[in-house]
């Protein structure tokens, strides 16, 4: 089943009168379960493309599709809400609530989708301890380390069921050992959620994991490599 | 609950701009109630002197003797509306009988034109200031015939002083010049000079044979209870009385003082949204800049799935908690100064003369009313919570992708 369909993709950034095409006509497939990495070097197009599978931004021209929908048929109000139930997303610097805790912060993605309170805290908890970070529920994020509030934010991407995951350089920010315990967590949430991740990466660590390789150059699908 | 907790903590991250619009707040909704308070007190102090001072809640005359008091004007055979009044009272309120004439006043050295009220002094007494104003001598006995009381000032002018006689010349009923000599019993003070040189008082039956009105009388005073309104009261004697007799109340008989009291209400309005205007800016700077530096959580928020409608809660939110604590202060605050005033009031003497001629007191004592704290405290959510929804759009408009690009 495809999760995601991109079909001729084009963003173009425009800085006063200069015109920077970011992505040139991007095709893509991506099926359920895949664990696969966009990568290529600074400026070759793979956050915008990550922006666009997750409806933070929307392409000049071509289409794409997301669990079965259109983007370019949606309103604004359409693509917040399949965010909310349907996509998890990790950023590269970790983006927690700073006065929430770090419970508190898994959970808050539930409220917005209206889990009643019990079973919020429970789910939170669960998910806390699915990533190693059992005990540490009450700490907020200045007194967790940077892998233990990545750990919170993929708590924080899957705790809600998502049928796919968007991380964009979640290791970036992190020492070798801690981002590869993170890939780790994220790889068995693949294989035992069936989630399906997206990495947007030029960490080698990340590129050697994952199933899939989609090589990025100006702004065009270079490369497309099945493990 | 996890909303408000947010919000709640929120309003935290950086307590020193929290402090700042809790305190604008606070003076904000201290000024408003507190002015108010004093604005009122005047205002009702005003209106208690105004009425003491002959006025009453209410007068009944013969029809015509408002616009020409004079002794044909009088009501020559009063037991009706004495009857109708009498039978129309509310409980506690009092009344009294007057003439009214305009006069001569004199005696060896001076002369000078005054207001001649002969009245019931037992009656009179809870009706206006004259039971309890006489300061030196006694006051009028019930059907005292030659005794007469009257002001300081005008005792002053007159060079005269208590068991001294004073004449006093009046155009009688019969259209042929009155004059009698009284002796002075009594001289009263009162807050204004003016009262004090501009009325004399002898007691209803010497007036009366003066004047040679018979039974006749010039008003029937009424005061109600508490500073009741007298409308409802007017409304029955108009209906139980002939179109001989006109009643009217203390704001008719006083139009300046109820134009005052008027112009002071919407004084209040504009005094509440200047507070506001200078308060909101300050609202306004400081919730932008705490939305600005959390551009970047807006973006989160938007790309997990929050509605634009979900940021202008959340900020509404914040907003809405500072505001209730500032009013909270606010009200304490105004509420401990107007019961630390309760009693002393606050003393206007060294600008006494100016304002006794303005017809105000000396001494202002606030006066608290639900109504004017109900409308500071609206003023103050309401408005706090429209001038709010700007940073509130402002933070709900940012795109997810251009939040997260900040730094």
């Amino acid at each position: 089943m495809e999760m995601v369909v991109c079909r001729e993709v084009v963003k173009t950034y425009r800085q006063g009168k200069i015109a920077v095409s970011a992505l040139r006509g991007i095709n893509l497939s991506v099926e359920k379960g895949e664990f696969m990495a966009l990568a290529g070097p600074s400026g070759s197009g793979k956050t915008t493309l990550l922006n666009l599978i997750g409806g933070l931004d929307a392409p000049d021209a071509g289409e794409i599709v997301v669990d079965g929908r259109h983007f370019g048929r949606m309103k604004a109000v359409d693509l917040a809400e399949l965010r909310l139930r349907r996509i998890g997303f990790v950023f590269q610097a970790y983006n927690l609530i700073p006065v929430l805790s770090a419970l508190e912060n898994v959970e808050y993605v539930m409220l917005l989708q209206g889990v009643p309170h019990k079973e919020r805290r429970e789910r939170a908890r669960s998910m806390l301890d699915e990533v190693g970070l059992e005990g540490l529920y009450d700490r907020r994020p200045a007194e967790l380390s940077g892998g233990q509030q990545q750990r919170v934010a993929v708590a924080r991407a899957i705790v809600s069921d998502p049928a796919i995951v968007l991380a964009d350089e979640p290791t970036a920010n992190l020492d070798s050992m801690t981002g590869i315990g993170l890939l780790e967590i994220m790889k068995d949430m693949n294989e035992k959620k069936t989630v399906t991740f997206i990495f947007s990466t030029h960490d080698e660590r990340v590129m050697a994991r994952a199933r899939r390789l989609v090589m990025i150059r100006d702004g065009r699908v270079a490369e497309d490599v099945r493990k | 609950m996890m909303t408000l907790r947010l919000a709640w903590r929120n309003l935290w991250r950086n307590p020193r701009r929290t402090a700042v619009i809790f305190i604008a707040v606070s003076i904000g909704v201290f000024g408003m109630i507190f002015i108010a308070a004093l604005m009122e007190g005047v205002g009702e102090q005003m209106v208690r002197n105004s009425i003491s001072t002959l006025v009453g809640s209410l007068q009944i005359h013969h029809r015509g003797y408002r616009e020409d008091p004079v002794v044909e004007n009088t009501m020559a055979d009063p037991a009706e509306p004495v009857a109708a009044t009498i039978s129309a009272l509310p409980p506690g309120t009092r009344w009294s009988r007057r003439v009214r004439v305009s006069a001569v006043a004199g005696n060896a050295r001076h002369s000078a034109g005054v207001t001649l009220v002969g009245i019931e002094p037992e009656r009179e007494a809870g009706v206006s200031f004259i039971g309890s104003a006489v300061a030196e001598g006694r006051n009028l006995k019930p059907g005292d015939p030659y005794g007469i009381v009257v002001g300081q000032a005008l005792a002053e002018k007159f060079e005269t002083r208590v068991g001294r006689k004073l004449v006093l010349i009046a155009q009688a009923a019969d259209r042929e010049m009155a004059s009698r000599a009284f002796t002075i019993v009594g001289i009263f003070r009162t807050e204004l000079a003016a009262t004090e040189k501009h009325f004399v008082f002898v007691s209803l039956p010497a007036a009366q044979e003066m004047l040679k009105l018979g039974k006749g009388i010039s008003e029937i005073a009424v005061l109600l209870p508490d500073g009741g309104d007298p409308e409802p009261l007017a409304d029955m004697l108009k209906i139980a009385l002939p179109g001989t007799y006109e009643i009217h109340t203390w704001r008719e008989l006083l139009p300046m003082l109820t134009a005052y009291i008027e112009m002071n209400e919407g004084f209040t309005v504009v005094w509440y949204l200047v507070v506001f205007i200078a308060m909101g800016f300050g609202i306004v700077n400081t919730l932008l800049m705490a939305v600005f530096e959390r551009m970047r959580e807006f973006g989160l928020l938007r790309a997990l799935g929050m509605k634009a409608g979900g940021i202008v809660r959340g900020v509404l939110i914040e907003s809405a908690l500072l505001l209730l604590l500032g009013m909270a202060a606010g009200n304490a605050a105004a509420f401990s100064a107007v019961a630390a005033l309760a009693e002393n009031g606050i003393d206007l003497s060294a600008f006494a003369a100016g304002v006794e001629y303005a017809g105000m007191p000396r001494v202002i004592y606030p006066s608290f009313s639900w109504t004017s704290v109900l409308e500071a405290n609206l003023t103050v959510w309401g408005l706090g919570l429209v001038v709010s929804l700007y940073p509130a759009l402002k933070a709900s408009r940012i795109t997810p992708v251009a939040a997260m690009a900040r730094v």
